[in-house]
């Protein structure tokens, strides 16, 4: 399921502000996400030149921790985020929502507006 | 005129009964999550300085004023047999916080009569919660303050332990009527403030529900029991008190008026649902192991074919014959099943423990279509699985699997070539359960098998004794 994404997302367009070569800087910490059931609530915090440090809480962690992992990962390379810290307090969402509320995270940590186009082609 | 076997207190009970480091103590948990008497009991125990005692209830529920785990630590409690440990001391002994010297023992419903039968559970001292008794034990559990209804799961206790304590709130005039134990059973009698709380015996695993999914899949299963070729006149069933299985009695009341038949018998722990039924002329007669909530409770008293029926005769697994052996469809809760239609009814992929086995392996072998009805995916946990955390019900007596997304039979059930034709003329989708699993798994993912290397903490027995599964502590030692 999320090798057939990843292709959906090779070139993601970024803010319009924001040049498409351009990788995301973050600005400041940002949340998205709820604490209800299958939700996950993401808090990103700028890490500068730490890389990316993820700290992942989550009743299904021993099951799918590294699923979950990874797809925040993917999230950080789609946007060319290097350095980032990501707080995941998972309540058993889906692949598809933990992409969504981590990228919501990282556009609202970096103060960039969504380019909502880039979902027409889906 | 013989004496009273009245003592002034639950203490003076213990101590009359000669409870002793080492004993076995035994509960029943018909007030379920509104037991109240476990705890003085306890809390008596612990001011002894009673020690190394062996717990064996029917089963363990979440109860506010008793911290079991507590017992544990403080070495009042160094073994457990029982049905279920959900809660803390079940969590503490997966994750390694508590330990026990021996694994705990869970059997289901119908293992525990065989077991005492066979002193491999030994009872000496029975506490037995009654709502109403006498001065010379005769009691019940239909009538006084704070009725629970069916006492069935203690006859057993009353019949095998070597003392019998009656716990009561309600001191009624000698002879107490109706009694469901006599006073040749019994040693001594105790009043209390209160034993239990009736409108919480509804709070645990019996509740109703109004979530689409559940009621899809109780939908489901009504239609499955409904195509079956013995749906007829005098058919048997029990449904339980999970949140599917409630709404699913509520869907086969529907099938029955519909197609004009009514049931001989519905079985097990009974709710409000059932006796409806009952009182709409659906079904003859209601033979109560438990009562799942406050009209079930009240039920027996009021309505001649509503009766109280011993674990032993509902379920046991060495008798000249029991109420399952003629059940033909069975309703099972799960939290996962596997593609070799084994069920987990303990652990869940949080690593805690998440339920009991209560009668479900009985239920399961016992009916002549026995149906586990899940939804196939709970948030991201896969329900059907390559293979399941913990194996309580084998697989073999699992006729058919229930979900939202489909409906599996088991080729390998007894049952199974008469499933297959009566579904075939119904037009209701079947699956492999290969397939259910593998839908499933596109939604979650695959889940990372999990491999626990710490001691044995459970021990997992089916109803004559064998070891099904023995889960061990997560953490490496």
């Amino acid at each position: 399921m999320n090798n057939q994404k990843a292709g959906r997302f090779a070139r993601p367009a970024f803010g319009a502000d924001m040049e498409e070569e351009d990788a995301m800087v973050l600005k400041k910490t940002a949340v998205a996400g709820t604490l209800e059931s299958s939700d996950v609530m993401v808090t990103v915090t700028p890490n500068p030149g730490r890389g990316v440090e993820i700290e992942l809480e989550s009743e299904v962690k021993a099951a799918f921790g590294a699923a979950i992992e990874a797809v925040a990962r993917r999230e950080l390379e789609l946007a060319g985020v290097e350095d980032a810290h990501l707080l995941l307090r998972d309540k058993g969402a889906l692949d598809c929502v933990i992409s969504a509320r981590v990228r919501c995270a990282l556009y609202r940590a970096a103060e960039a507006a969504y380019d909502w186009t880039r979902e027409d082609a889906l | 005129m013989r004496d009273s076997k009245l003592l002034g207190s639950i203490r003076e009970a213990i101590e009359a009964a000669g409870l002793k480091d080492g004993d076995t103590i035994s509960f029943h948990h018909s007030f379920r999550e509104g037991d109240l008497a476990v705890g003085q009991v306890m809390e008596a125990i612990r001011s002894l300085g009673i020690k190394g005692l062996r717990f064996a209830p029917s089963a363990v529920v979440n109860l506010a004023n008793f911290s079991l785990a507590d017992c544990v630590r403080d070495g009042t409690i160094n073994r457990v047999e029982a049905s279920g440990i959900r809660g803390e001391l079940g969590d503490g002994l997966l994750d390694g916080s508590i330990v026990l010297p021996q694994p705990a023992i869970l059997r289901p419903h119908g293992a525990r009569p065989r077991a005492m039968e066979a002193r491999e559970l030994t009872v000496d001292v029975a506490f037995i919660v009654a709502s109403a008794a006498d001065e010379r034990g005769n009691c019940t559990g239909q009538i006084g303050a704070n009725p629970c209804g069916s006492l069935g799961y203690s006859f057993v206790d009353a019949r095998l332990a070597k003392k019998v304590v009656i716990i009561t709130d309600t001191l009624v005039p000698y002879p107490c009527c109706p009694a469901s134990i006599g006073q040749r059973y019994v040693d001594y009698v105790v009043e209390v403030e209160q034993i239990g709380d009736p409108a919480k015996i509804g709070a645990g695993a019996a509740r109703l529900t109004k979530n689409p999914r559940d009621l899809a899949i109780a939908q489901q299963v009504a239609d499955v029991i409904a195509a079956c070729s013995l749906f007829r006149e005098g058919f048997s069933f029990q449904t339980g008190a999970g949140a599917i299985s409630i709404a699913c009695t509520k869907f086969l009341s529907q099938r029955m008026a519909e197609q004009r038949v009514t049931a001989s018998f519905a079985l097990g722990g009974i709710t409000a649902a059932i006796i409806d039924m009952y009182d709409a002329g659906q079904i003859r007669t209601v033979e109560c192991s438990q009562s799942f909530d406050a009209v079930a409770a009240g039920a027996i008293l009021s309505r001649p074919g509503v009766v109280e029926i011993d674990n032993a005769d509902y379920a046991g697994a060495c008798g000249k014959g029991i109420f399952l052996d003629r059940l033909n469809f069975g309703v099972l809760g799960a939290l996962e099943v596997d593609v070799s239609f084994n069920v987990n009814i303990l652990t869940g992929a949080s690593g805690r423990m998440m339920g009991g086995l209560g009668g479900g392996p009985d239920v399961a072998v016992g009916a002549d279509v026995s149906i586990v009805a899940l939804p196939i995916v709970r948030g991201r946990i896969p329900s059907v699985v390559e293979r399941v955390e913990a194996r309580c019900t084998p697989g073999d007596t699992v006729a058919c699997v229930v979900t939202q997304a489909g409906v599996a039979l088991n080729p390998r059930h007894r049952s199974y070539p008469m499933l297959r034709e009566d579904l075939a003329k119904s037009g209701i989708r079947l699956a492999s359960i290969e397939e259910l699993c593998a839908l499933a798994y596109s939604i979650t993912g695959r889940p990372q098998p999990m491999t626990y290397t710490g001691r044995p903490v459970v021990k997992v027995e089916y109803r004559d004794g064998t070891i099904l599964d023995v889960l061990q502590s997560h953490t490496v030692e």
